[in-house]
C-alpha cells in the first residue's frame, strides 16, 4: 500500500536554511547539508528545499548546494522558488533534484506548467500554492508570499487554480495555508477537504504542523498524500520517529 | 568478483536522474561514467539504463546517439530504471512508443480512480513473486516511485506493487532486468538492490 509522506520543508536563503513565522522574521535554523542529512536518517520520505528569495528577488535558484545535497542523500527532494522557465528547470534538476516546484511564476504565466510538464513529464512538476482565506469566505491564491513587501492577493480562487493547474500538467499540488503556517495550531482541515475533493493528483498538506494528531488528522479527514512541516521538525519539537510511531498506533500506514 | 573488477556504465538516455543515479553508485564507492560510445560500452561488466520523463523523449534520444540498436547487441547484465525499464519493453502507451523489444509485453497507464492518484507518487511496498539474488532481501520493502506508466504483471515479474492494481516493480529475463522504482532515491532497499545487481556484499 503507498504509504503517506512526511516531508520537512527547507526554507533556504544565502546558503543556509531558515525558519519564518507566518511568512515573516527568519532566523537561521542550520546548514543545508547538515539538516538533509538529518532528516534523512530520522525517516523523512522525502525533503522540499525552498529558496525563498529567489522568487522575490527575481533570480534563478543557485544550483551548486542542490548538486551537493543530491550527492549526499539517497531519499527524494523537490526544489522551489525562482523557476520561470524550462532552461532554468533543466538546471535544477539537471543538479539532481527530483522534482521541481513553481508557484509565483505558474500564477504570472500558468503556461509554464505546461511547458515543464511536456519537457519533463507531470511526474517532476509540483505546483505550490500559497492561500489565505478572505473576509468574504473564499480562499484566494497569494504571490511573492515568500517576501511581506511584495506578497500580493490575487483575484484568483484556490480551488479555480488547482483545477487550472492539473489540467496544464501538474503531476502534485503543495497547498500553504498561509493562515495557519508557522503558528502551530493544526492544518486547515476545511480546506484541505475542499481541496482534495478536486485534486486527482497527490495532494500535499503545508502550515500549521505543531503535534502528531494535526499530521493524522490531515491524512484521516482530508486524505491528504503527504505532509509538510517546517518548525516542529526544525525545532525538536516532534522527532520523526516519534511521529511515525503515533501514526503506526492510529493506523496510518507510513514507511 | 571484486569491487576494483567492476566497470558500471550508465547509458545516456537523457534523463534527468543521470546525476543521481551516478551519485547511488559513488555511495557504493564506484564510478558509473555516463555514455553512448560503443567501445567504454564493451568494456564494461555492468550496464545501467536510467531514466526520467517520457518514453518518447527517451527513445528518441536513444535513436539519436544509436544505444537503440547498441542496446539490443550487448551481453552483460542491463538494470533499467524507471523509464529506462519501461523502454525494455516491446512499446509504451505512452505518446505510443515503440521500445527496445527485450522484454515481452506492453507498458500502460495506471488507472486512476478515487483514492488511487496518478502519478504514482511515493514509497510502496516490494511484494516479491519470484525469488532471485537480484531482489533478495527486498520482500516487504518500501521504495520510492513516480510514474504514471507501468508494466503489467507476467512471468518474468520478480516483485510487483500495488497502485489501484498491481503492476510489476521488479523484473528479470536472463540478463536483463529492470526497476519502475527508483533505487538512487529508495534509501537503503535501493542500494539492496543495486548491490544485488552487481553481485557484491555491503
Amino acid at each position: 500500500m503507498l504509504t503517506r509522506r512526511i516531508i520537512p520543508c527547507l526554507d533556504v536563503r544565502d546558503g543556509q536554511v531558515v525558519k519564518g513565522v507566518r511568512f515573516r522574521d527568519h532566523v537561521v535554523v542550520g546548514a543545508i547539508e547538515q539538516l538533509a542529512l538529518r532528516y534523512r536518517d530520522e525517516g523523512a520520505d522525502e525533503l522540499v528545499f525552498y529558496d525563498i528569495g529567489a522568487s522575490p528577488e527575481g533570480r534563478g535558484v543557485d544550483t551548486a548546494w542542490v548538486e551537493r545535497v543530491a550527492r549526499l542523500i539517497d531519499i527524494p527532494f523537490c526544489v522551489a522558488g525562482g523557476i520561470r522557465s524550462v532552461e532554468q528547470a533543466r538546471r535544477v534538476l539537471g543538479a539532481g533534484a527530483d522534482k521541481i516546484s513553481v508557484n509565483t511564476p505558474a500564477l504570472e504565466r500558468p503556461a509554464l506548467v505546461a511547458e515543464l510538464a511536456e519537457a519533463f513529464g507531470v511526474q517532476c512538476v509540483v505546483v505550490g500554492v500559497d492561500s489565505l482565506r478572505e473576509a468574504d469566505g473564499e480562499w484566494r491564491v497569494r504571490r511573492n508570499a515568500g517576501d511581506p513587501a511584495r506578497s500580493e492577493a490575487l483575484a484568483t480562487r484556490t480551488l479555480d487554480w488547482i483545477q487550472d493547474a492539473q489540467r496544464l500538467g501538474a503531476g502534485e499540488i503543495v497547498i500553504n495555508c498561509m493562515g495557519s503556517d508557522g503558528v502551530r495550531g493544526g492544518y486547515d482541515i476545511a480546506q484541505l477537504r475542499a481541496a482534495r475533493a478536486i485534486c486527482a493528483v497527490p495532494l500535499v498538506a503545508s502550515g500549521g504542523a505543531g503535534e502528531s494528531a494535526h499530521f493524522a488528522a490531515a491524512f484521516r479527514e482530508a486524505d491528504v498524500d503527504a505532509a509538510l512541516a517546517a518548525s516542529v521538525f526544525h525545532e525538536g519539537i516532534l522527532p520523526i520517529p516519534r511521529l511515525k510511531a503515533d501514526l503506526r498506533a492510529q493506523g496510518i500506514e507510513v514507511r | 568478483m571484486n569491487n576494483a573488477a567492476l566497470r558500471v556504465v550508465l547509458l545516456d538516455s537523457g534523463g534527468a536522474n543521470l546525476g543521481s543515479v551516478q551519485a547511488a553508485f559513488a555511495r557504493l564507492g564506484m564510478a558509473a561514467p555516463v555514455s553512448s560510445d560503443p567501445a567504454v560500452i564493451s568494456n564494461a561488466t555492468h550496464l545501467v539504463l536510467p531514466g526520467v520523463g517520457a518514453a518518447g523523449a527517451a527513445m528518441a534520444r536513444l535513436r539519436g546517439n544509436g544505444l537503440d540498436r547498441l542496446i539490443p547487441a550487448t551481453t552483460q547484465p542491463l538494470l533499467g530504471i524507471c523509464i529506462g525499464m519501461q523502454l525494455l519493453f516491446e512499446s509504451s502507451e505512452e505518446g505510443d512508443t515503440t521500445c527496445l523489444g527485450l522484454l515481452p509485453g506492453r507498458v500502460r497507464k495506471l488507472p486512476a480512480s478515487p483514492g488511487v492518484r496518478v502519478p504514482h507518487m511515493g514509497w510502496n511496498q516490494l511484494r516479491t513473486r519470484r525469488p532471485a539474488p537480484l531482489v533478495a532481501g527486498l520482500d516487504g520493502e518500501n521504495v520510492y516511485f513516480v510514474h504514471s506508466y507501468a508494466a503489467p504483471v507476467d512471468e518474468n515479474t520478480l516483485c510487483e506493487c500495488t497502485q489501484g492494481e498491481p503492476f510489476a516493480a521488479v523484473v528479470s529475463r536472463g540478463r536483463v532486468s529492470g526497476a519502475q522504482f527508483h533505487p538512487e532515491r529508495s534509501s537503503l532497499a535501493g542500494a539492496r538492490l543495486l548491490t544485488n545487481f552487481l553481485g557484491i556484499a555491503v
